[in-house]
């Protein structure tokens, strides 16, 4: 059914398809839209779902994993200082290997307050054991959102997956977008050995070194796992309803010269970049990651590499070139840009490619070759 | 000897845990877990119960216990008791959690529980420190007690929870210790007969944090309420009522000084420190009594 949606409703559009038994959250700028609409759905019968209003995030994902553990799909939605506050219990629900979805709407972190678009709420999670996907249109905000519950679900996987997209930028713009009836794509949820009194036991006791190191061990190996669950899920996705992605979306990079390595809504407009690069005869193309975690392979041998981090480690540069360079064994250009929602246009993204120094870092507006 | 009649001889706390020789907070959580029975699912946070419930894959416990972060158990609680009753299944969700968890790190938490009318019990066993972590102070150690945090005594009174959660309303709140095992057996089989969140509040003489030996425990919890320390009662639909045991120390309590030199914790405490708990105590009694007079 096509419509027109912001990237939050689109999210609780699919939550609501893939019917969670416990959504438990807070509102946060930019995200209260997707709970405000969900707790709307519950309200008016759409979404048969107990909608538990914590008091703080730490709660919403505490509340999660107590639903989960006893077998319950669940759904939550944050954003930056939400993210941040919940973090103890992230490592919680991957580490006891339940398969909640998050939506996270990326947003900076204060000081000083901010409200805008930025990735480093997502990168503080990184090592947490969650899948990570990142989204840039509205449509692939609510196809994402389905697929998100049947990885995590799937028995190869059970790991939480967290669905970034970008704070207003996407979350609050409205485009096109094409629901569909998800049916037994999404297949009941089947949690092994949920607690019970009928059979009991203990859940996350005390652990010693050997065990604690062969359950991390596990969590590693179900993350390369997930990889091909990845595949299988977006290619039945797209047999069913016509729309493919990928781990990593590329545009025009075959024969590309330099490439553009962007997460979100900065990778689809590094495709409208590469169009104006290409009118001007440079071979550009766009390497788009979805999926950072697991962090896909990528085939950039031979290519100039311009990477946009919307996030910094700071005393180490951006966490997305780092990724590339470590993972590639290569040089590449590594701008930060759009911290805060600093706007960054695609004309802006031809003229980082155009003034690429292979080997070097900028900050876009500060310190940028512009 | 006493022959506690009515009070189910299943263990669900095996023999031979790794708690400390007297441990307060074991002893009640046998009583807890016999009240409860066996369709029960447990929610415990950090905390001496949650350490010696043992190694993995072994427990101590022979009823379901999902452990949760410190500051957690009353949020885990919500959503596991959420997706049960939306099953449809009438299981008890129980949260055992000590005073550090529940009056400190976790206050947060449970009053969002309560405030929700989560259908749970909130037992909080309160050894009046972080015994677990080597007895720092908590909010809930009273006034002049020595923890490894307050080594000349602690400045501050002790936080009065019950309080908290009475204005949250609950349907049902209690308080108890383990060396009156009826009371607190009673209460808690009260508790899970209410639909919506009830809290029982127990005192947990902890040996070596308090600084006693052993075998005094029972005897350390009975002066405590005998002193006026620890008072016992419970508060149905708004309704005190208060326990006997409380009822006979308001009458004729025992000098507060006997309950006070059993412990290391209140050892060089200055009388005008004693002299505040004393009027803290006859203040907690006249509070109590007109409460219950005129409710």
């Amino acid at each position: 059914m096509r419509k027109i949606a912001t990237g939050n409703k689109a999210v609780a559009e699919a939550v609501k398809q893939a019917r969670p038994d416990v959504v438990a959250a807070y509102p946060i700028t930019p995200q209260s839209e997707i709970v405000e609409t969900i707790a709307e759905y519950v309200a008016n019968g759409q979404l048969e779902s107990r909608y538990i209003p914590v008091e703080s995030e730490h709660s919403s994902m505490a509340a999660c994993i107590g639903a989960s553990i006893a077998g319950g799909r669940t759904f939550t939605a944050t954003s930056s200082h939400g993210l941040a506050y919940m973090h103890e219990m992230t490592n919680w629900a991957a580490g006891a290997r339940l398969p909640g979805v998050m939506v996270n709407v990326n947003r900076a972190l204060a000081p000083g307050w901010n409200i805008w678009a930025e990735h480093s709420d997502a990168m503080q999670e990184r090592d947490t054991g969650w899948l990570q996907v990142y989204v840039s249109t509205v449509q692939e905000a609510y196809d994402t959102t389905l697929m998100a519950f049947r990885i995590a679900e799937h028995n190869n996987v059970l790991l939480p997956v967290m669905v970034n997209l970008d704070g207003f930028s996407l979350s609050h713009i409205m485009q096109p977008l094409d629901t569909v009836e998800p049916g037994d794509f999404i297949p009941p949820i089947h949690v092994p050995d949920p607690v019970d009194p009928k059979n009991p036991g203990g859940y996350g006791t005390i652990t010693a070194p050997a065990d604690q190191f062969r359950f991390r061990y596990e969590i590693e190996r179900s993350m390369h796992d997930a990889v091909k669950v990845i595949e299988e899920t977006e290619h039945e996705f797209a047999e069913r309803f016509g729309r493919m992605y990928g781990a990593v979306e590329e545009y025009r990079a075959d024969d590309a010269d330099v490439v553009v390595v962007a997460l979100g809504t900065f990778g689809k407009e590094a495709e409208v970049a590469v169009d104006i690069l290409r009118n001007e005869g440079v071979k550009a193309g766009s390497v788009r990651l979805r999926w950072f975690r697991p962090f896909p392979e990528l085939d950039l041998a031979g290519k100039e590499v311009v990477v946009i981090d919307r996030a910094i480690s700071f005393g180490f540069g951006g966490v997305l070139a780092h990724a590339i360079r470590s993972k590639n064994f290569m040089k590449v250009y590594s701008v930060i840009a759009g911290l805060g929602g600093q706007e960054v246009t695609y004309d802006d993204i031809a003229e980082f490619v155009r003034n690429r120094r292979v080997g070097e870092e900028s900050w876009f507006g500060v310190n940028d070759h512009v | 000897m006493e022959i506690i009649a009515d009070i189910p001889e299943t263990e669900y706390v095996l023999n031979c845990t790794s708690a400390c020789a007297g441990c307060g907070d074991s002893l009640a959580l046998r009583y807890v877990l016999k009240a409860a029975g066996p369709d029960t699912i447990l929610v415990m946070p950090a905390g001496c119960t949650a350490a010696f419930q043992g190694v993995y894959p072994k427990t101590a416990y022979t009823l379901p216990v999902v452990n949760i972060a410190f500051g957690a158990a009353a949020a885990c609680a919500s959503g596991l008791s959420a997706f049960l009753r939306a099953k449809g299944k009438a299981t008890k969700v129980v949260v055992y959690a000590g005073d550090g968890a529940t009056l400190d790190i976790g206050l947060s938490a449970v009053s969002g529980a309560f405030e929700r009318r989560t259908d749970f019990l909130y037992v909080c066993y309160d050894n009046e420190a972080y015994g677990n972590t080597g007895m720092q102070r908590s909010s809930a150690t009273p006034l002049g007690a020595k923890t490894t945090t307050t080594p000349a005594g602690k400045p501050e009174v002790k936080k009065d929870i019950d309080t908290i959660i009475a204005a949250h309303e609950p349907p049902y709140q209690a308080t108890a210790c383990a060396s009156y095992p009826q009371d607190l057996f009673r209460k808690v089989q009260k508790a899970l007969t209410f639909e919506g969140p009830t809290f029982v509040h127990v005192l947990s003489p902890c040996p070596p944090g308090w600084r006693y030996s052993a075998e005094k425990t029972v005897e350390v919890g009975k002066l405590a309420v005998k002193s006026g320390m620890w008072v016992l009662y419970e508060r149905e639909n708004g309704v005190l009522s208060i326990s006997a045991p409380t009822k006979a120390a308001m009458k004729n309590p025992v000098p507060l000084e006997e309950y006070l030199v059993l412990q290391g914790r209140f050892k060089g405490i200055d009388t005008k420190t004693v002299e505040h708990l004393r009027e803290r105590i006859a203040g907690n009694f006249r509070r109590l009594a007109a409460e219950e007079a005129s409710p």
